[in-house]
């Protein structure tokens, strides 16, 4: 049953909407597939705008991991904005792919990358244009199956009544392993309907079914437990991690898209995983142990991925750059190797302790040497003990100087407010730190022409985190704090003009933390929000706190919970949390202790390079930390 | 930089939705890929030296845009013209290049060809709209710019308006249904003139109003050569092997 494209009834709606180029596809490395020669389809969402979700290396890997396989085909679809979505329900055109705009009900398969809980309400967006029940309860045969992933998917439940299914982890294994199991159903005649092929999906111990769990409560509003509600349904279900990164060396051929977008760049991941230990970062303990690509093989992808692309930039993308264990060789041979090409390297996400200025200096000898962004996260060094980002005041002045002699003018600085623990005085000391780092620039520089930013948002308390216990601070205390920093900073007649000040409201946290701890009582909210009108809730401009509150309340009017109760309680020990079922490899026991060790100040080490402190990430899922050095060097290529 | 290529490239198909922001982006990523040596500006922030004459509007499809390269080795402009083709997105299409030898290629770029079909618009109605419009001496129009809403005349950079009735193969109407099409040639002025202000000048004049949004073309865009009111090869010179 071939299905027809939909792009001869979009077309005559492009002229009417902002940026149309985005909704047309024909991306420079995408593919189409005959849909016939497919027998499993994968329509693969990032719900977020095109700009956004186009350069997300999830869906870039998945895509051409899927469209490898002989028999699956995947295509990709994104949150419409709200002028397209207004003409589409008019004129009564559904939800489509770029790729072939294919209906999205037409696929097996929607899956959806969250990397954000702000993504929430385009989802629903998502499947009502589809044509799709926005309860999986409503949905028939007819419709796909629809799947969550991305680090949100490691707490389901407040969408969980939208969803069929969740993955945790890394994607690129089990998106085959499903694969096949939908094309073995498909090919038995899909016996039993949807209903089996979640059976067998769900039996399997690496999907998520929510609908094969029933949640039950205390009489005070707190969960009792979660439970299987059939036979042959495990009782926790785990994370997925792909240990060997030299195995799967995606993305080969990136996709180039002609709308300008976030990020215009070819991002290689050098590792996954951080064993630092921050204990504010949901990242750094889902995604554990450190897994590191070969220098070799980075060397080989850059090359590959920038002919591909004809981009002019790379981006060295992990959970904290640095840290790799043959950075240097790396970035020397990359700067050595693309010299006099006007290829940029960039290092997102560098930490102030890993930081030398010698990598500095290689990442920007083919471009530009603009501004260094550096993330202590806390003011006081009290409490970046707290947190365990064990950066020192020390650490800071020195590298920050360094990088104003070397010629360096602006450096940005990163923190969290509303931290636990945290008191006004650990907030003012950001104003502190900054005014030493330009006293310490100009004295080392003998110039007043270098500048620091301070950049703060609201602290948002993660599931699988050691602060997954911990009350979220009110957005009137944030918003207080915040004001006070401004006032401290502004105030300074010696330093004030040389630092500015970026900061991000406490109020749209105390939305993420509901979203981000909250348990399946809250799809209600998020339905209530969406069908009010809630769009893109990651843009300030789209965003509405009053929104999300008037419906809070009237969705929970009937509960004895409500957005306190989510977000600014703590939890004792044993409460059972909404995702004590699913698994991402971490001891409760050991993330409870190290809870209390943030509440005392005690700091815990890195485990790659000290003993293990048993947080069961290894244990738990048979894994281990695999880091170099492997002593290898990149080799010059030929460049024309 | 050793020499200028100039190209003529069309823009088709969904490609019309560019902007010309994405065309440049478009255009430096495949001439990466293409491995042509340009050339890159000095500097702090050195950019490649490719540069672009008067992009048609975001959603207008072109047959005669035009852009220059320069390169730092001399290279053969056939070689170029596959190699970037080959490189470019299926609807970015290289039609021509040759090597400047003559001024600026700006300065050659004096009117445009527009083609605009009218879907479902009445053929007698606009036979007459053009009438009253050709007979004003100017027509001031409104349009929302950058800097705010701004009025401006669109009468006198109008050299010609034909109107003719083809086939209809606009996206989202009925194939084989007869269209409106209005040919105009249309000179480079500053505020600019462009194909949609002349159809609200056509409105203001004649209440002339097609019942959806035109699907527009550039045709053509050169020299405007006085005796046939139409605008000349802007490759002339290079083709003529011309002086510098």
């Amino acid at each position: 049953m071939p299905v027809e494209s939909l792009f001869s009834r979009l077309e005559p709606l492009l002229p009417k909407v902002q940026k149309p180029i985005q909704y047309v596809g024909g991306e420079l490395n995408s593919t189409v597939k005959d849909w016939d020669e497919a027998t499993v389809r994968w329509a693969l969402m990032y719900p977020d705008a095109y700009e956004v979700g186009l350069p997300n290396q999830g869906v870039q890997i998945l895509y051409e991991i899927l469209n490898e396989l002989p028999e699956t085909m995947a295509e990709r679809t994104y949150a419409v904005w709200p002028d397209l979505e207004a003409l589409m329900r008019s004129e009564g055109v559904p939800q489509f792919t770029v790729d072939a705009h294919r209906p999205v009900r037409a696929f097996d398969v929607l899956g959806v990358s969250f990397s954000t809980e702000l993504g929430y309400t385009n989802l629903l967006t998502a499947l009502d244009l589809a044509g799709i029940p926005l309860e999986a309860v409503d949905r028939t045969d007819e419709d796909p199956i629809v799947l969550a992933g991305g680090h949100a998917a490691f707490n389901p439940e407040p969408i969980a009544a939208f969803l069929d299914a969740a993955v945790l982890g890394d994607g690129e294994q089990i998106a085959i392993a499903i694969s096949e199991v939908v094309r073995e159903w498909k090919a038995e005649g899909r016996p039993g309907g949807r209903d089996e092929l979640l059976m067998r999906l769900a039996s399997t111990g690496g999907v998520y079914v929510p609908k094969f769990y029933d949640v039950e409560y205390h009489p005070d509003g707190r969960i009792k437990r979660v439970v299987p509600n059939r036979s042959g349904v495990p009782s926790r279900v785990f994370k997925h991690t792909v240990m060997d990164l030299d195995e799967w060396p995606y993305p080969k051929k990136p996709l180039v898209p002609l709308a300008e977008t976030v990020h215009e760049r070819f991002s290689v991941e050098i590792f996954r995983g951080c064993t630092r230990g921050c204990r504010f970062c949901q990242a750094g303990m889902i995604t554990r142990p450190v897994r590191e690509r070969s220098i070799t093989t980075i060397g080989d992808m850059v090359d590959a991925g920038l002919k591909e692309s004809g981009f002019s930039e790379v981006g060295l993308l992990s959970l904290s750059s640095a840290d790799h264990s043959e950075i240097g060789e790396i970035a020397k041979g990359l700067a050595d190797r693309y010299e006099g090409t006007q290829t940029g390297l960039s290092l997102p996400s560098t930490r102030v302790d890993a930081f030398n200025i010698d990598l500095a200096n290689e990442f920007s000898r083919n471009g530009r040497r603009s501004g260094l962004t550096f993330a202590p996260e806390g003011g006081s060094e009290r409490m970046r003990k707290v947190i365990n980002k064990m950066v020192t005041e020390e650490d800071l002045i020195r590298t920050v100087t360094t990088a104003y002699s070397q010629g360096w003018r602006q450096v940005k600085l990163y923190f969290m407010c509303g931290l636990p623990t945290e008191e006004d005085i650990d907030v003012l000391a950001i104003a502190d730190l900054a005014k030493k780092v330009i006293k310490a620039g100009r004295e080392a520089t003998g110039s007043r022409d270098i500048r620091c930013t301070v950049s703060i948002g609201g602290f948002v308390p993660k599931p699988h985190t050691p602060f997954q216990w911990a009350a979220q601070c009110d957005h009137e205390t944030v918003d207080r704090r915040l004001r006070e920093l401004r006032d401290a900073l502004r105030g300074d007649k010696e330093y004030g003009r040389a630092i500015g000040y970026r900061y991000h409201d406490g109020k749209p946290s105390i939305v993420e933390g509901l979203l981000s701890r909250g348990d399946r009582r809250v799809a209600s909210v998020i339905r209530a929000v969406w069908e009010d009108g809630g769009r893109f809730d990651g843009w300030s401009e789209h965003f509405s706190y009053e929104r999300w509150m008037t419906a809070a309340e009237r969705a929970l009017s009937g509960e004895l919970v409500d957005v306190e109760w989510y977000t600014t309680r703590e939890r004792e020990e044993h409460e059972v949390l909404p995702w004590d079922h699913l698994d991402a490899g971490l001891d409760r026991e050991w993330l409870w202790q190290d809870w209390q060790d943030a509440v005392n100040d005690v700091e815990v080490e890195d485990c790659r390079w000290t003993p293990c402190y048993d947080c069961g990430g290894c244990p738990t899922m048979g894994t281990e930390i695999q880091i170099g050095p492997t002593g290898k060097k990149l080799l010059p290529l030929t460049v024309v | 930089m050793v020499q200028r290529l100039r190209v003529r490239y069309a823009k088709r198909g969904r490609l019309r939705f560019t902007s010309h922001r994405d065309i440049s982006r478009a255009v430096e990523r495949a001439v990466r890929r293409a491995e042509i040596p340009v050339a890159f500006s000095a500097g702090f922030s050195p950019h490649p030296k490719i540069s672009y004459a008067g992009a048609a509007p975001t959603g207008v499809a072109s047959e005669a845009e035009y852009l220059e390269i320069g390169v730092s080795r001399p290279c053969d402009p056939d070689q170029v013209r596959a190699d970037l083709d080959a490189s470019l997105p299926p609807g970015l299409d290289v039609l021509d290049i040759v090597e400047a030898r003559s001024g600026s290629l700006a300065d050659k770029l004096e009117c445009s060809v527009w083609e605009l079909r009218l879907p479902g618009a009445d053929p007698v109605a606009a036979e007459q709209a053009v009438k009253e419009f050709e007979a004003a001496d100017r027509v001031e129009v409104e349009r929302l710019t950058k800097k705010g809403m701004r009025q401006f005349d669109a009468r006198q950079a109008v050299r010609s308006v034909a109107v003719s009735v083809r086939a209809d193969t606009t996206a989202g109407q009925e194939p084989g249904q007869p269209c409106v099409i209005l040919r105009m040639v249309v000179r480079h002025e500053t505020p600019a003139v462009r194909p949609d202000d002349v159809l609200m000048g056509l409105r203001l004049v004649a209440g002339f109003a097609p019942p959806s949004s035109p699907e527009v073309t550039r045709l053509a865009q050169g020299p405007l050569d006085a005796t046939t009111g139409e605008p000349a090869d802007p490759f002339d010179a290079e083709r003529s092997g011309g002086d510098l």
